[in-house]
Order: C-alpha cells, then structure tokens, then sequence
C-alpha cells in the first residue's frame, strides 16, 4: 500500500508516487460538475500573509467539493495580539478545523504546525522555502502541453534566491528526469542553487539559457529586491526581461509560464504574457483542479 | 583543637597539565586549597574525609570561558544558582559569564551583584563585564573599574566592535589592565536577517545564510589591531576555516591571538538543522563539514586554546516558534566533556591530557584566573573527576539548566562527570 499523504509541507516530503497521483487525480478533476468528496468538511485558510489567486482558488477548491471554507488572515485576529503560531493552529483544529491552509511569511512555518497540530496542514507558501501546489498546477500544466517531462529543458528566469516557486518546481521537476536552468543575475541565482536537486543548472545569460528550451518560467521581480541588492532596474530588464525576440531562442514549441503576480515592463513584456506561448491564464485554471486533489487526498477522500 | 576540614582523593589517575603530569597519584584538598600532591598511599590517613577515584581521572577544575547565565533580567531562562547547577553536573568549577544581561552588565555594581553569595552560585562566577557602555557599540565602559569589581575580561559578546576606532581603544585600555578583550566576530553588516550557515542546506530550506567572511573579516582586523596595540584579542566561538587560518598566521606572528570552540561546532554541521529544527539554530551557526574538519585539525595542532560552550539557555516559548524568530543558542555546560571524549579523544584520537588542557589550564591562562586550571600544591582545590570510559545517555529533561534547548537530548557518550569539587567542597557528585 502507498504512504498516505497526510499534509502537503512541501515536495521533498513527497513520494513520486505521491506527486504522480495527486496530479492524476487533478487531472480527473471536473469543474462543471465536481464531485461533493468533502460535503460536510471543514476548512480553515490561515493567511498571514497577502494572496490573490492561491486564497481564491484553494477556497473555490474548497466549496466546489462541498467543503466550507473560513478564511483567517493575520490583521483580523489574534495573531495581530501576538499570539504564537502553535497556539493558533492549536486554536483552529480546536475550533473544528478538518484541514487547514497556511500562508506564511516564514520558511519552515508549515513544517512546525505541522509538528504540533494534530490536523493536516497544507503548505500555500513559507517564505522562501516551498510552495508545493504551485509546482504541481506548474507540472499540470506542462504535461498539458508536453508528452512527457523526461528530457525536457525548464528554464526559470528571475529572482529564484527569494522564490520557493523556484525551489518546489525545481525539487519536483528534477524527480521527473527535467533539466532545470536557474537563470538570472548572481544575486538572485547564487552558485550555491545548483545544490538545490539532480538535474539543476546555473547559468547568468539568458541568451544562452534559452536555447533549446521547451519551457520558459518567469519569476515575479520585485523592485525593491533589485535595490537591496543595488542592481538596476534598466540592466535587470536588458538583460532577463523575457520578450518575444529572446522566446525565439527557445523551442519553437515552448511554453511560458508564470506564477503570477506578473509585473508586466519587469520580468516580461506584455507581448510575451498575452502571446500565443503564454500559458498564465491555464495556469491559474490548473490552480483549481490542483487544489482540489490536494484537499480531497490530504482529507482521505480520494478515490 | 578538631582537625581542620580536609579531602584526600585517592586511587585516580591524575592530570594536570600546567605541571606536565598524567599519573597515579593521590591528592589531599586542605581548606580551600591544594595541600599535597604524592605517589598513592602516601598521603593515607590524612584526610577528614576520603574519596575514591579508581578508574577515573582527576583533573584541575574545568573553567567555561563563555557562557550566559542570564541573570540579572532574564530569570525565566536560566539564574545563576540553576546555571552554576549545570555547571558543577558539567565539571566546571569556574564560569565565565557574559554580560547581554537585563540590563547589560557594562558597570562595577552589576559585576558586584554577579557574584554576590546571595545569587546562590554552585561554582566559580567570573564576569565578562561589557566593553561598551549598554553594548551599543558607542563608548568604552570604565574597564580600570570593572577589573576592580571582578571582571576577568571585556566583551560586547552577541554583537561585535565594529568600529575600528573603538576596537583598538578597547585594546589599548584592556592591553594596560592586562586583561583580554572577547570579540564576538561578526560582520553584522552582513549577516542582518540571517539564521543559519549559508550553503546548500540554507538554499534548499530558504533561509538567509551568514557567510564565513562574516566572521573572518573581523577576526583579520582584529588581528591587525592586535598588532598595532600590543592587547589580547580572545576570539569567542570560532567557526570558520578562513578565522582559524587567520589565528593561526597570528599566533605564528606571535601576537597575543587566543581562541575557543564550543563543542557543538566541532561535532555538528549546517545540515543538521535538518527540516528547520531550533535546536541547531546558534550563532555562529554550524557550518560546512569542511569548517567542521578545519576546526578538529585546529584543536589537534594546538591552534585552538579552549573549548567553551557558549551554554544560552532559552525557554521553550522562545524556541518552539518559526525558526527565523526562534532565539539562537542552546546548553552546554553538561554535555561538554561528553562531546570532547566521544568525538575529540574517541573518534580523533586526541590524547585526555589534551581534553584537561583545553577545558582547564589554557582557559584559566586565557583570563589570567591565578591559582586556577592547576592542581600545584597552593592552588585552588578546584577539581574535576571523571570516568573517560562510562557510558551514559542525556536525558535533557534531567538537565540542571533551567532550560532544556539542547540537540544532545538523547545522545550516547562516553565518559561521564563522578565529581565536581569547588575549594575542597564536593559540589555535584554523579
């Protein structure tokens, strides 16, 4: 019998049988009709930090399969009174919570929830660390498009030292057989990044990087991380902004992708995010589906 | 007239390596002091009272140069009396405490007040007063002052002199009292935001990582101050391969360089905080395994003088949270020995003289604590017995400290504390 998945912490923690199933599951997954596998579970999204589309489509995952959902941010309760986070965990499994959601600003938040609370906890990012639905709606949606991943080359472009996007698809993509190419400048690809999984790469020009590539993931860059770094905005843009001269270097067939937020004129231009390799809005669509795999496997509702 | 109060340990293999000997030997303890030294029987019948050492070595009382007992202010981690507990379950018979108290000891009545009989203390309590008024780095504290109320030496420990100006005035002041000025090296310029060891496992776990110029870059500068001053610079907690290299030049260029590692440093490394465990959270943070391998060479070529446990007792509330807001630091003062005998004397074959040398003589010259790390008739009768051979588990809930933030909670060791003796007085007894 495989392990039961218990909580999402991140993708190290997962068999590749586990990560094969989850998305098979997704896959099956019917939004028009979707099957009532949590009617009657609770769920509780605890969100200490700012989220668009991973609160909106954990929650829709959420009720779509029957399940209610509550939403706890950081600024509407206790936590502003300073309130531990093992002690709010403690709080809303008590409560009833079946499952709970968490945000983090923090690396390795989940992991210590999940040491102390007696519910399963699924991880919708921890600071830098890992963002495990995120890289499994990323794999949906490349094998959406590609017959298999072995063999493929990803290259994630931006500021991967802050991103735990970058580190979960990585983690998850390497146990499939992908090269992975972390490109950027120095101070958001340290060499040390190559440690990160078999199969990952470093390399500082984006020119080079994307020859050959069958996917493009940008990064969202963010402005004020440029200037901690004293890097400027101009050169950051010449050198890693994704246009449509520099897809032509990739594949033919390549896909783009994107975690969103998109800070268009930054990290890529407009004609690239709305081109016809763009596959961001699929991304978010596979956001859904993914999640509720996710939510029906870690309550044990999966069939 | 009753005879005066007196103790004859008997039957041990003694060391004492300020005087060159590692031998069967008895040792009569007279009031608080060495009485006599000899070949064994030869003091039987002298003694009111009598100890056996059989298969256990004696040895001059160990000295802790660097540990935090976090009084006055912080009573709710660890007090005085309960840290001198661990200390004596340790085998140390002296304590160097440091001074980011509540409020920071930067004056003579706090120095005072450390080592009042009232805290309560089990062993000796030397302070580490501040080198700078508040540790702000701003100003010089009264070191003259200090010296006299019984601060042993000065440091702004948990934060460096960054200040270039400063640390050579520092030096300069501290080199005229001949008393040695602790530098907590740390570019904290560098390092703001990080809470662990940069390098593979901080990347993968999405930590902010320290890099090992952190602390090289000032433990260069202050040798080159130490070259200009002519003062004694004490590097606490060394860590890093490139700091080693550069005490080790320094004490070739016969500048008045010492250092210490704590054992944490020399047994563990940056991947064993595994998936964000605080209790490997300490700063400095374990380092690479090549760090770890620079370190042991350090210690087996002398380069290294001491080893001291940076013990920072925390409670469990301050540890059990995020680990990026988790408290740095963990305790040491009981599994200190464990560590040297299991990992430096078992698996890297460095002799116990050696193990005695860096847990007692050189700490008690590092500090100039006369009469200390030495069992010469006269000295202190500050000893500490132990059995190199005994196995035995840490239980840290059985810890004396009064927090129990420790890695080695469960660990098997070799080698176990029999007796800690504080002037002639027994003071744990295992």
């Amino acid at each position: 019998m495989k392990p039961q998945l218990r909580s999402l912490l991140g993708i190290r923690q997962l068999t590749t049988g586990q990560i094969e199933d989850l998305l098979a599951l997704a896959r099956r997954m019917d939004l028009k009709r979707p099957p009532q596998l949590l009617r009657g579970k609770r769920l509780v999204l605890l969100f200490y930090e700012a989220s668009t589309r991973t609160r909106a489509s954990f929650e829709f995952a959420a009720t779509a399969l029957g399940a209610i959902a509550t939403l706890i941010t950081a600024t509407s309760s206790s936590i502003e009174k300073g309130e531990s986070l093992i002690d709010t965990g403690w709080t809303v499994a008590s409560v009833g919570a079946d499952a709970i959601v968490m945000r983090h600003p923090n690396s390795g938040a989940a992991s210590l929830l999940a040491r102390y609370v007696d519910v399963p906890i699924v991880n919708a990012g921890d600071g830098m660390h890992q963002h495990p639905s995120q890289a499994l709606l990323d794999a949906l949606t490349i094998t959406d498009h590609k017959k298999k991943l072995k063999g493929l080359r990803v290259v994630v472009v931006g500021d991967v030292y802050h991103s735990r996007v970058a580190r979960s698809n990585a983690e998850l993509l390497s146990r499939f057989g992908v090269d992975i190419v972390f490109c950027g400048p120095p101070d958001f690809v340290p060499e040390v990044a190559a440690t990160l999984a078999p199969g990952v790469t470093v390399c500082h020009d984006l020119n080079v990087a994307l020859q050959r590539a069958d996917v493009v993931m940008a990064l969202r860059v963010q402005k004020e991380r440029l200037v901690n770094k004293h890097l400027s905005v101009e050169d950051y843009i010449a050198n890693y902004q994704i246009t449509p001269l520099r897809m032509r270097l990739a594949r033919p067939d390549a896909i783009l992708l994107h975690p969103g937020p998109v800070i268009r004129g930054m990290e890529l231009t407009s004609e690239v995010a709305d081109g016809p390799q763009s596959c961001i809005r699929e991304q978010v669509r596979n956001g859904v589906r993914t999640r509720m795999a996710i939510l029906a496997t870690v309550l044990g509702a999966a069939k | 007239m009753k005879e005066m109060d007196s103790l004859l340990i008997h039957g041990g293999r003694l060391v004492d390596p300020a005087n060159g000997l590692d031998q069967e030997m008895d040792l009569l303890l007279r009031s608080d002091r060495v009485a006599a030294v000899a070949a064994p029987g030869k003091l039987r019948g002298q003694g009111t009272r009598a100890f056996n050492a059989k298969g256990c070595i004696v040895a001059p009382g160990f000295i802790d140069l660097h540990v935090h007992l976090r009084e006055p202010g912080q009573a709710h981690k660890e007090t005085i009396a309960t840290g001198t507990a661990a200390a004596a379950a340790g085998g140390f018979t002296s304590v160097c405490t440091m001074p980011n108290t509540v409020p920071v000891n930067d004056s003579a009545e706090i120095t005072r007040w450390v080592q009042s009989p009232e805290r309560g203390a089990l062993v000796n309590v030397f302070p580490i007063a501040a080198a700078t008024i508040g540790s702000l780095g701003e100003k010089l504290t009264n070191f003259a002052a200090l010296k006299r109320a019984g601060a042993v030496a000065v440091s702004d420990d948990g934060k460096p002199i960054l200040d270039d100006k400063l640390m050579r005035e520092a030096l300069r002041a501290a080199a005229r009292l001949k008393i040695p000025v602790v530098q907590h090296a740390e570019d904290t310029r560098l390092t703001s935001g990080c809470s662990m060891n940069f390098g593979p496992t901080s990347f993968r776990l999405g930590l902010h990582g320290m890099t090992n110029e952190a602390e090289a870059n000032i433990v260069e500068r202050d040798i080159a101050l130490a070259g200009v001053t002519k003062g004694h610079v004490h590097v606490a907690h060394l860590s890093t391969r490139e700091a080693l290299q550069a005490v080790r030049a320094a004490k070739k260029a016969h500048l008045r360089m010492t250092c210490e590692v704590t054992p944490h440093h020399f047994t563990l490394v940056d991947a064993n905080v595994g998936e964000f465990d605080t209790h490997y959270k300490m700063n400095p943070p374990l380092r690479s395994p090549a760090d770890r391998e620079a370190l042991i060479e350090g210690i087996l070529d002398g380069t290294i003088d001491a080893i001291a446990t940076d013990h920072a007792p925390h409670a469990f509330h301050e540890k059990e949270v995020e680990f990026e807001r988790a408290a740095f630091g963990i305790t040491g003062l009981e599994t200190a020995l464990p560590l040297a005998i299991t990992v430096l004397h078992q698996h890297f074959e460095l002799p116990l003289w050696r193990i005695v040398e860096l847990l007692s003589s050189n700490p008690a010259k590092i500090f100039n604590l006369g009469g200390r790390g030495t069992l010469a008739k006269g000295a202190h009768a500050d000893v500490t017995i132990f059995d190199p051979r005994k196995k035995w588990t840490f239980d840290a809930s059985q810890s004396y400290s009064k927090s129990k933030n420790t890695p080695f909670d469960g660990w098997t060791f070799s080698g176990k504390i029999v007796a800690t003796i504080v002037g002639a007085k027994v003071a744990y007894e295992g």
